[in-house]
């Protein structure tokens, strides 16, 4: 086997916790995104479009779902015969298995596998979040620069910037400061999650990582620390353009809402840079004779009657006459019966709303969400629903 | 049942009125319903009915064609037994080239003899149908058939050319026409035969040796009196899409919910070549009825009663009404587009006025501007 110069490890073990139902049977990169994706299309899209064509995913949490839809990785153009996609979960090894104990302890289990193409530099990545980036640019930079390690970083609103891994950097893109979630940023330049490592440097500290007893083994906490500390090559990528996590609910509807804009800042239809998914086989949507849509997305496969406005709707979803889709996702195989009402929500996939139901209002601050395979009745409150 | 049958999909000397639809491509390979290619439906119905070994006989303006099917992965035809075979004509020179379909199949017949089917299915490309082919084969064993012949009961082919079909009160064909036959009966052959591979591979020889080489018009209308030739009759939708008109028309029928639903999805799906265009997009004060619209599309303006195929932009002010508008076609601001078929990359500028009436729509070439 040929040496690769980057070959990529794609963390996809993520639970998803904050989004509750969603995830509920589902890794959180398997969750529906944008009218017909998954989460981690746009990274694997984004690995396509870079010329990488070895990427190792990394599963733990509900990989079933995942695993299935990623299977060879024939839509990413993944399938292939020197290198391709390979999902990596934990496995037992003659000391007995463990499950991955953190981002960097994932890696640390799967040297071997890295060890196998003998790259120069190892690009680590996550299935969360939802943006377009030319690895092979940013691969460029970390070349010119000499570094240990590049960091992406994008700059974020100082509200929001206590949620990330927050960097200061001189002018040359050297970071001179690296925080992890702290509770007063100085800085508003977050770290994106992308990372790219001179391969010697991350194999020796991912075996020094492991054999310290207080690290927690994650990337931001405890080995980018640690290189820091040591005084190594740090420098952060900046990357412009749009970058969106998807971790909770409130972020999910939103990043779902910025496609609707006219100048959506992230363009699915640009044809040099398609993103790739499996596609699920569904003949041209049809609209009805009362079919009313503005400002939304709507995919193959659904037969729509009623109004639709500023919705995102994935493919196979059946709305009835005199129904009302407003400012929500919609996943695929939803059924929404004549009358019914839905503002401002998210509808898991094959959920059932029966006729003549209200889910949420058009001045409601949170997002209702309602679980996959739900049956959601008049009678039924939807409270009683979530909660059940 | 399982892999008992081959399947052949014929595209040798197909009744083809397509005009200009059919310029720079075969038939096969004619866009319909937003998505498809016309040989999107006999493939997927084949795949369907469990038939894993597919040849296409290419004769003429395959290269649309080799590029639609590539490896036959859409259909799940790339396996390692069996799969889809394409197979251009393999001629000395031009005049073996236009013979009939018989002779090709002699001069492919390794094709027949590696496989290790039992019975073949051979088919056309143009008809739009959605069909189990196991139930064809069951017929056909349990009658004894040596050759079962696909017909459907329809009063009105909407000007789609099919060979008219005597039925006797058994079942068994008496009489089948050509395309212009003037037989009173309302059942037409769907071009759809099932047999036994040898019985084929006889029928192939003989009439060879005869100086006979078309299937229908000699092998078998010949021995209509000494084999047992049945006719199935299918129940679902099926649109004979071989004349413009008929290709309207056909088009024009998927509007209803309930031929959507039934073609589409009952018994299986239809596969295609996957295109990774992203959802439809509709703008604020976009205006969208009664129509069939693909991924990729953005709409800023009205359509009514049309198919939209992927990647169509429709812009502010435009008004597109019964009309079928190809991949990536484009209508300019406030243009008026009224029964019309505009091929593939067509571009309307803006403020333009194009109507064709409901029996002869206008149709524009691929690439055209206007």
């Amino acid at each position: 086997m040929g040496q690769k110069e980057m070959i990529a490890m794609l963390l996809a073990g993520g639970e998803g916790k904050r989004l509750g139902v969603l995830t509920k049977d589902l890794a959180k990169p398997a969750v529906y995104f944008g009218g017909k994706y998954r989460i981690i299309d746009f990274t694997l899209s984004n690995c396509a479009h870079s010329g990488i064509d070895t990427v190792g995913v990394l599963t733990q949490y509900q990989p079933l779902e995942l695993n299935r839809y990623l299977g060879i990785g024939s839509p990413w153009g993944l399938d292939r015969r020197d290198g391709g996609m390979t999902i990596l979960p934990p496995y037992v090894k003659q000391k007995g298995g463990v499950w991955y104990k953190g981002t960097a302890n994932a890696i640390y289990q799967n040297m071997s596998f890295i060890e196998r193409y003998n790259p120069e530099y190892v690009l680590i990545i996550s299935g969360d979040h939802i943006y377009k980036m030319d690895y092979e640019l940013m691969l460029q930079h970390h070349k010119h620069t000499g570094a240990d390690v590049t960091i992406a970083g994008i700059e974020v609103d100082w509200k929001e910037a206590s949620r990330f891994g927050v960097m200061h950097i001189d002018d040359e893109d050297r970071i001179t400061a690296f925080e992890e979630k702290p509770k007063n940023p100085t800085s508003n330049i977050a770290s994106m999650g992308v990372y790219i490592f001179t391969w010697s440097e991350l194999q020796k500290y991912l075996i020094y990582d492991e054999a310290s007893r207080n690290s927690s083994h994650d990337f931001g906490k405890d080995l980018i620390p640690a290189m820091m500390r040591d005084g190594k090559g740090l420098y952060s990528y900046p990357f412009k353009g749009y970058w969106k996590d998807v971790g909770t609910i409130d972020s999910l509807w939103e990043a779902n809402m910025d496609l609707l804009s006219d100048e959506s800042p992230l363009d699915l239809s640009d044809s040099s840079w398609r993103i790739y998914s499996v596609s699920p086989n569904q003949p041209a949507q049809r609209v009805g004779a009362d079919a009313k849509i503005t400002s939304s997305l709507v995919t193959e496969g659904c037969m729509l009657e009623g109004e639709v406005n500023r919705s995102v709707l994935f493919y196979g979803v059946d709305a009835a006459k005199d129904s009302l889709i407003a400012e929500s996702v919609v996943m695929p195989n939803v059924r929404i019966g004549e009358g019914a009402r839905i503002y401002r929500a998210i509808i898991g996939e094959g959920a059932v709303i029966e006729p003549g139901v209200t889910i949420g209002g058009p001045e409601d601050e949170a997002i209702t969400v309602i679980a996959v395979d739900q049956y959601v009745t008049v009678d039924h409150l939807l409270r009683e629903v979530e909660h059940s | 049942m399982k892999h008992k049958m081959l399947g052949v999909v014929n595209l040798i000397h197909e009744t083809d009125k397509l005009e200009r639809l059919t310029q720079g491509r075969c038939l096969a390979t004619v866009p319909f319903g937003a998505r498809y290619r016309l040989i999107d439906f006999i493939l997927s119905s084949m795949v369907n009915s469990g038939i894993s070994n597919v040849a296409v006989f290419a004769h003429t303006k395959y290269r649309s064609l080799m590029d639609h099917l590539g490896t036959g992965k859409p259909w799940d035809l790339q396996h390692r037994q069996g799969g889809l075979f394409v197979l251009p004509p393999a001629a000395d020179d031009i005049q073996e080239f236009s013979r009939g379909d018989l002779y090709h199949f002699y001069q492919h017949r390794d094709y027949f003899y590696r496989s290790a089917q039992e019975y073949v299915v051979v088919a056309r490309s143009h008809m739009v149908c959605n069909i189990d082919f196991e139930k064809v084969l069951q017929f056909h064993v349990q009658r004894e058939a040596d050759i079962t012949v696909v017909c459907k009961r329809q009063d009105d082919l909407l000007s789609g050319r099919a060979r008219k079909v005597g039925l006797d009160g058994d079942g068994r064909i008496t009489a089948i026409q050509d395309h212009y036959g003037r037989m009173e009966s309302d059942v037409s052959s769907m071009e759809m035969y099932i047999m036994r591979k040898e019985l084929l591979m006889e029928l192939v020889e003989t009439s060879l040796a005869q100086g006979q080489d078309h299937l229908v018009r000699h092998a078998i209308l010949s021995r209509l009196d000494k084999l047992n030739v049945y006719g199935y009759l299918y129940e679902g939708y099926l649109g004979v899409v071989n004349t413009l008109t008929s290709y309207y028309r056909n088009n024009m029928k998927l509007l209803n919910p309930q031929v959507w639903k039934e073609l589409f999805f009952q018994p299986g799906p239809i596969f295609t070549k996957v295109k990774d265009e992203p959802p439809a997009r509709y703008l604020e004060g976009s205006k969208a009825v009664n129509s069939i619209i693909a991924n990729g599309c953005q709409i800023e303006g009205t359509v009514v009663g049309s198919i939209l195929f992927r990647g169509v932009h429709v812009r502010k002010g435009a008004v597109v009404s019964n009309s079928i508008i190809m991949q990536n076609g484009i209508i300019g601001m406030n243009s008026i587009v009224q029964h019309s078929i505009l091929d593939k990359d067509v571009r309307v500028e803006g403020n333009r006025d194009i109507r064709g009436a409901e029996s002869t729509p206008f149709l524009a070439g691929k690439r055209k501007i206007i």
